[in-house]
């Protein structure tokens, strides 16, 4: 018969960790929902206004654009930075002195800061000094990412794909890393093709490390500030100008403390419930397992 | 606490959440849960199905907000309708 606990001081260990999350993410949060239903002048002056900001945030034509910038970017971002991540991962050497350089090379712009890699393609891409701008408009390629709009959505694309591609290269890398030589042996017996191998064993096997790279990508991508910020500042206009950027102009630019904390809960509710959606797949692919 | 710029309506919300857990979690202690499947596309725990309800209800007020100019007294009523629906069948 199974005894029943009736010593619960171990719950007292969890107490640390609780107070912690209750200063860093439960207090910010609950005063932010405070300010995104007043109206804030100052400190000591504030109206209740409702659900009025809310309200307004949701029916305006610039934010509806962020966003739908926004999920626009981070679908570009998962679709060419899968793909690709797993294309490295599988061409990547597995044994020898190689295996460690190519590892180190991949693993390079990872290392940069967010506003360094931002400055290094604003000059790289500039079409006087910069030598992708300059190579590009020497092909007869009119491209100039201050003006023209689809090459600061290039820029600003190629620019996430070079700096985040090696994470999802070095997840898949690691996947691939521990499949068991008996898979690759059976395969051979059986004479598999390489086509078969990757669609019958390594993808599946994949299958966990790719759901947490797709999560941290979208997660990333999702909230992205200052490469664009740094690159194209926004623009030209506001083609550039995501959730993040947007938010920051409305709370820190315009000191719209009220709006800009609406806002900031419609953002995280986005964010909150994408996570959970693959909280939940992640959950149930160790349950298949 | 007048840094955190609470209202009476804010300070009501953070309560009935907190009652919610509380209750939420003595309920637990009492009866422990069990994951059951339902009409939701996966096994639901008691805690999942309260954090669904309450998500749900952030969106249909959100909904609400952005389409329809009435009050969001409709918006709470259809929330705790659905919650009804996933707490006994979800």
């Amino acid at each position: 018969m199974q005894r029943k606990v009736r010593d619960n001081k171990a719950w007292f260990l969890v107490l640390p960790v609780f107070i912690l999350v209750a200063f860093s993410a439960i207090v910010p949060i609950m005063t932010v929902v405070n300010y995104s239903v007043q109206d804030i002048f100052d400190q000591n002056t504030a109206y209740f206004v409702g659900a009025e900001w809310y309200r307004e945030m949701l029916r305006n034509p610039a934010l509806l654009d962020s966003l739908g910038r926004q999920f626009f970017f981070s679908f570009s971002v998962l679709a060419i930075e899968v793909p690709l991540g797993i294309a490295i991962a599988l061409v990547m050497p597995t044994k020898g002195r190689m295996a460690a350089v190519s590892l180190i090379l991949v693993a390079i712009p990872l290392l940069i800061p967010w506003n360094v890699v931002g400055t290094i393609w604003q000059i790289f891409s500039r079409a006087d000094i910069g030598l992708f701008g300059y190579a590009v408009n020497a092909l007869g390629i009119d491209y100039n990412y201050t003006s023209d709009p689809t090459a600061a959505w290039l820029t600003v694309l190629l620019m996430d794909v070079w700096h985040w591609t090696p994470l999802i290269a070095l997840l898949c890398y690691s996947g691939l890393r521990a499949i068991p030589e008996a898979f690759y042996q059976a395969a051979r017996i059986d004479r598999a093709s390489k086509w078969a191998i990757f669609r019958h064993i390594q993808l599946p096997r994949l299958k966990s490390v790719l759901v947490i790279g797709v999560l941290l990508r979208f997660m990333d991508s999702f909230m992205i500030y200052t490469e664009p910020f740094v690159l194209t500042g926004g623009g030209p206009g506001n083609s550039t100008t995501f959730l993040s950027q947007a938010l920051t102009q409305m709370a820190i630019g315009q000191f719209d403390i009220g709006p800009a904390a609406a806002f900031s809960l419609i953002y995280y509710l986005i964010v909150l419930l994408v996570c959970y959606a693959f909280f939940t797949a992640i959950n149930q692919l160790d349950k298949a397992k | 606490m007048n840094w955190m710029a609470w209202t009476g309506v804010t300070a009501t919300f953070f309560s009935v959440i907190g009652c919610i857990l509380i209750f939420m979690t003595i309920l637990e202690i009492k009866s422990p849960t069990l994951e059951k499947k339902g009409f939701l596309p996966i096994a639901t725990t008691r805690g999942d199905k309260l954090f669904i309800s309450l998500i749900s209800a952030a969106y249909i007020h959100l909904g609400f907000l952005a389409l329809v100019d009435t009050v969001l007294w409709v918006a709470l009523c259809i929330s705790i309708l659905w919650s009804a629906v996933v707490f006994r069948w979800g």
